[in-house]
């Protein structure tokens, strides 16, 4: 079954949500591409990750005219993650696609565990409490 | 130099995630920045997006000489999203630092649930 239309429009809020929160889009890319164009998980993955390169490329490009850019940073964790990602890779080849998907889903609800953690142990104007501002 | 090489086990780490999960990276990048960095919130995000830039030409180029990537189905969904993408960097100005933060909490939690169920 492949639906261009929820494609597309699946593909319009991933890249809205990763202009919101830095993401590239693939959080959104891969469940879409395994739903509206029957791609395994393993080949959603690698066209997802074709996916992202645009939209995290504009999207970096936009938040440089906002002033929030750290581009020497950003390219450092983007070039030393390319020797990650090559480990990566070749261990999605090599694992059963269902414990991909478990792997990835531990790792989203750990990163969400923090991320609240932090947030609620600020107040509202983004001071940790007793401490320095962010 | 502590900081750089701060940065370069951040980069390490996203890019094992990201060639594993297919994903950019920045569900681990951006809260590395952000918590372990002490990057304010947008400034992780746009820092983010640009490392993900790097790695996600790197990775997809890997899946596609290994034949997994699909070039038509990438731009289907990838060239709506650049138009998304303008749109959310320019909401982003306007959100709350609390208001992101928990959202892409949330955002997490969903996108997890979905994987498992």
């Amino acid at each position: 079954m492949h639906h261009v239309v929820p494609l597309m429009l699946v593909g319009a809020g991933a890249g809205l949500i990763a202009g919101l929160f830095g993401v590239g889009g693939g959080i959104l890319f891969v469940p879409a591409l395994v739903v509206f164009a029957d791609l395994g998980q393993l080949r959603a993955e690698a066209t997802s990750l074709l996916a992202i390169v645009p939209v995290a490329a504009v999207g970096a490009w936009r938040q440089h005219r906002y002033g929030n850019l750290r581009l020497r940073a950003g390219l450092l964790v983007g070039a030393l993650a390319i020797g990650g990602g090559v480990a990566g890779v070749t261990i999605a080849n090599a694992v059963p696609e269902r414990g991909l998907e478990y792997g990835f889903a531990a790792l989203l609800l750990f990163t969400a565990f923090q991320v609240t953690r932090d947030e609620l142990e600020q107040d509202d104007d983004g001071r940790t409490v007793g401490g320095e501002p962010r | 130099m502590r900081r750089t090489l701060q940065l370069a086990g951040v980069g390490t780490v996203a890019g094992l995630f990201s060639g594993l999960f297919g994903v950019g990276g920045g569900v681990v990048i951006v809260p590395l920045l952000a918590l372990a960095m002490d990057f304010p919130t947008r400034v992780a995000a746009a820092t983010s997006l640009a490392a993900i830039a790097v790695v996600a030409a790197a990775a997809g180029g890997l899946q596609a000489a290994y034949g997994n990537a699909d070039v038509g189905e990438a731009a289907l969904v990838g060239l709506p999203a650049v138009v998304g993408v303008v749109a959310g960097t320019a909401l982003q100005q306007r959100l709350a630092t609390r208001t992101l933060r928990l959202a892409f909490a949330a955002l997490l939690v969903v996108v997890a649930a979905t994987l498992i169920f």
